[in-house]
């Protein structure tokens, strides 16, 4: 009930300039007609798509492969798996702080790392072609959650079916292909959409990332971290464009119901419900 | 593939008794390698913010960067403490912490248990109108929701961080649900013929039975707020009432590229996390493995 009522209450504001001292003006469909002309909310809707595309099929990619590692039947597993998932508990803005001077340009662990490897080091947090990444490498280290769903997954394939399959002489990849990953599908389905409405919704680390002394919510070097959800916080609470806020997180909505609708769609070829 | 008609060849039995044998020799070690490789990988940052907290900010910019500090020192430590009240940014933060955690525990173990074991019209409609909330964006009702506590004059107190969770969570009423779903209903329908009120047996039969499930619950609802950052962003405004991730935020704000002693903050601010973690281990793994929950 605490929920309906904004709601119903959101989607009047998203008709209206309302700027939360003054009541509300009605003006019918402007606020979404204005956000098609509107060229900082095209960045946002491109920096928000960048960290999706990549960052969501990577990190499952990510997860799957150090859960696979995990499953790896040595001793010591609990201690591995405590590692790889420990800095998924980490405070974001912790997470982000380290990061940051991780990636520090000048003094930096990572740059030093690619230095020492002859690779070239990248001005992570002031140069617009970087930061995107900047962000992922965040979430990458966050994957614990990803990978302990999938071992998890992993332990529930009946070993007797590995067997089977190399008895008849199928190879580590074959056995990939077509024992495992049929059986984990229905969880990478699920996680794809998890991640998927994760990713468009990804505020604060691009606006920790982006945070200069003073400076509140910037959208860090030319608007390269002005994500959607960054760029709707701008708009309601620097701005106080709420009425326009509000229509943004009306479209937010549309976006996530619509790519939903398509992943599900696509599922009945690639995801496998055993017999079970 | 192979099914109970299969020939059994000398050849397929060898390579059954070849692979009940397990791994072969050696590849252990590899697999060792791969882990301690990725672990290091993810450790690393651990690594840097304990070892950044314990340099003097001529080794922090060194250049090249070194790993190890040559002398190590707590001074960051003492810096991070006087320069932001830390202890006050812990009290507040507990505190939330606390009342959160006892609002959901009181919210949605109740809503759960009137949506799985009393038969009432309107329970499904309900049901419905809970899930389809985990999937609309949080950001469609954080404006009218900001519209509501400025009406009251709240904006900048605890209430708009310390209510919501006493009037449930959408997430973990599903996975209760999902958990009491599991509980006999003749145990309950035992409990109403004896005479037992609803809430009788909500309290004496179900909870007791679902204490694993009331744990996640709770963990997970301590790891959110103890990192929460965009509600305390959204209102609270008096550096009184920071909690410690606006705490860390506003000493960047204010002392930028500090690292030492703001490495030393982060560290103090993410060993309770961990030590959670380390004491409740298997109650984050279940919980995970539930319902897919970060």
């Amino acid at each position: 009930m605490f929920t309906l009522g904004p709601i119903a209450a959101s989607a009047y504001y998203s008709f209206t300039d309302f700027n939360i001292f003054q009541p509300p003006t009605w003006v019918g469909l402007e606020n979404y007609t204005a956000l098609f002309g509107d060229d900082r909310f095209r960045t946002a809707l491109w920096n928000t798509a960048y960290l999706t595309v990549l960052g969501v099929p990577l990190g499952l990619l990510l997860g799957l492969l150090t859960a696979m590692a995990l499953n790896f039947p040595v001793r010591g597993q609990p201690i591995y798996r405590a590692v790889l998932y420990l800095p998924a508990i980490v405070p974001v803005v912790t997470a982000t702080y380290v990061w940051r001077w991780l990636l520090n340009a000048q003094y930096g662990m990572i740059n030093r790392l690619l230095e020492l490897l002859h690779l070239p080091q990248p001005d992570w947090i002031g140069d617009p072609a970087w930061t995107k990444p900047a962000v992922l490498l965040i979430s990458f280290w966050g994957i614990g959650t990803t990978t302990i769903i999938y071992l998890a997954a992993l332990k529930e394939v009946p070993a007797h079916l590995y067997e089977a399959a190399e008895v008849d002489g199928a190879n580590a990849w074959q056995r990939f292909r077509h024992v495992t990953w049929p059986l984990i599908t229905p969880v990478t389905l699920f996680q794809l959409i998890v991640g998927i409405i994760n990713s468009l919704q990804v505020f604060t680390q691009p606006y920790l990332l982006a945070q200069q002394r003073l400076n509140q919510a910037s959208g860090g070097p030319e608007n390269s971290l002005l994500t959607y959800s960054l760029y709707l916080f701008q708009n309601a609470f620097v701005h106080l464009k709420m009425g326009y806020a509000a229509a943004m997180a009306w479209i937010l909505f549309l976006i996530t119901v619509v790519l939903t609708a398509l992943v599900l769609a696509t599922s009945k070829r690639w995801v496998h419900y055993g017999s079970r | 593939m192979v099914g109970l008609d299969t020939p059994v060849t000398p050849a397929r039995a060898r390579a059954v008794r070849s692979y009940r044998r397990g791994p072969r020799r050696g590849s252990s070690l590899v697999y060792h390698l791969v882990l301690v490789a990725i672990c290091a990988a993810f450790a690393l940052p651990f690594v840097i913010m304990l070892t950044t907290a314990l340099k003097t900010p001529d080794q922090i910019f060194s250049t090249p960067p070194r790993l190890l500090p040559t002398a190590p020192t707590l001074e960051n430590f003492d810096i991070a403490v006087e320069s932001m009240p830390l202890g006050r940014y812990l009290v507040n933060t507990v505190f939330l912490v606390v009342a959160n955690v006892t609002g959901t525990l009181l919210s949605c173990p109740l809503v759960a248990y009137s949506l799985t074991k009393i038969p009432w019209r309107g329970r499904n409609p309900l049901l419905f109108v809970v899930l389809s909330t985990m999937m609309l964006p949080p950001q469609v009702t954080m404006i009218p929701v900001y519209k509501l506590w400025n009406d009251l004059g709240a904006v900048g107190t605890f209430w708009p961080l310390v209510v919501p969770p006493f009037l449930g969570t959408a997430f973990f009423i599903f996975l209760l649900r999902q958990f009491f779903a599991g509980v006999p209903d003749e145990l309950v329908e035992a409990a109403r013929i004896d005479g037992a009120s609803e809430f009788r047996i909500y309290a004496q039969i179900v909870l007791p039975l679902a204490r694993p499930a009331l744990a996640t619950v709770a963990i997970f609802q301590f790891m959110w707020t103890w990192t929460d950052f965009m509600l305390p962003l959204l209102y609270l405004q008096d550096p009184d009432k920071y909690t410690l991730s606006i705490g860390l935020y506003a000493f960047f704000g204010q002392h930028g590229v500090d690292w030492g002693p703001l490495m030393a903050a982060c560290l103090m601010f993410t060993l309770p996390a961990i030590a959670i973690f380390m004491v409740a281990q298997k109650y984050f793994v279940s919980g995970i493995s539930v319902t897919g929950l970060k």
